[in-house]
């Protein structure tokens, strides 16, 4: 029973990114190409909206569903990891059309090629396990 | 209602649900980060026994795998209940320049040309999807995130590493779609 506020969650999650049209290959083309405001109306929203929130929540400190205060940790400081891996995901996203979220809300919608995309990139995670130590970070 | 929730969300009311989730998931005592499921799904699988990166107690993750199953399930229910068929109404420059590659205009959420059974069956078309998700879950555990863990939960906490993460999302995203693409199609 824990685990049902996730699942509505991801539900919530689901429906959005199916309803902003943020799942769509053509969607992603369109941002890349710099063609519409939309996908950076959505993710400019998040972001200002989060930025807001998380300072509020910073300042006064505030507590999760346990009681316990809600912290945020700051990321490895890195350059070459962030920028070499964010390059490769990016040529990934604009092949594929969907990051690792949206692949799984185009399964449930009916597009099962997605499952393709989907499993290679658990392959994709699997292979940077393997030679992680081989890489700059 | 259902006729207006039918129609696609605008831009900010999505936007402001998105950071809705993330701060939904805060509360519950986690963070927003949805590709690290790919290396929970490679724990969960035995891959532990055979590399490092993977051994790790990948239970107390289990909350993350509940809510990519929630997100199939709101695919299902997006399509079946939520939608009005329409095709995604893209602009009409992105119509044009997908049309000098061979991508007809939208009919559905996605081209078939990409995605119909047709498409997948063949040996380009696999390879496109294959190899799309390969760097996709390759470079989303090498820069530590994806659009939820970065773009979205890093930028909002106004970590540099995101920012970087970020732009390298970019110089990838700009290079596939003006370089690589019409080259393949």
């Amino acid at each position: 029973m824990k685990y049902i506020k996730f699942l509505l969650a991801g539900t919530l999650f689901g429906i959005v990114m199916a309803k902003s049209e943020a799942f769509s290959w053509y969607r992603i083309q369109e941002m890349f190409r710099f063609q519409a405001f939309h996908m950076y109306g959505i993710i400019g929203t998040a972001v200002i909206l989060g930025v807001i929130g998380v300072a509020i929540i910073k300042k006064y400190k505030m507590r999760d569903l346990s009681g316990n205060q809600i912290m945020f940790y700051p990321k490895d400081k890195s350059t070459m990891r962030y920028l070499i891996g964010g390059t490769i995901f990016g040529l990934g996203w604009a092949l594929s059309g969907a990051c690792p979220g949206p692949m799984v809300v185009n399964v449930g919608y009916g597009y099962f090629a997605m499952l393709i995309v989907f499993f290679f990139a658990i392959v994709g995670t699997y292979l940077y396990g393997i030679i992680k130590d081989k890489l700059p970070h | 209602m259902l006729e207006f929730i039918q129609q696609p969300w605008t831009w900010w009311v999505s936007g402001a649900l998105i950071a809705g989730i993330m701060f939904l998931l805060l509360f519950f005592g986690q963070s927003f980060g949805f590709s690290s499921n790919l290396r929970t799904i490679c724990a969960a699988s035995g891959g532990g026994k055979f590399v490092k990166f993977f051994d790790f107690n990948w239970k107390t993750q289990i909350w993350n795998l509940v809510f990519l199953i929630g997100a199939v399930i709101g695919g299902f229910i997006a399509h079946q209940f939520l939608s009005n068929g329409q095709p995604v109404q893209i602009s009409e420059n992105t119509i044009q320049d997908l049309a000098k590659m061979g991508i007809a205009a939208p009919t559905s959420v996605q081209p078939d040309e990409l995605f119909s059974l047709e498409a997948v069956l063949s040996l380009k078309g696999f390879l496109i999807l294959a190899l799309g998700g390969l760097m996709v879950g390759f470079g989303s555990r090498y820069a530590g995130g994806c659009t939820s863990g970065h773009a979205i939960s890093g930028l909002s906490d106004l970590q540099l590493p995101s920012l970087i993460a970020v732009i390298g999302f970019f110089i990838g995203g700009l290079a596939m779609t003006f370089l690589i693409l019409p080259l393949i199609f």
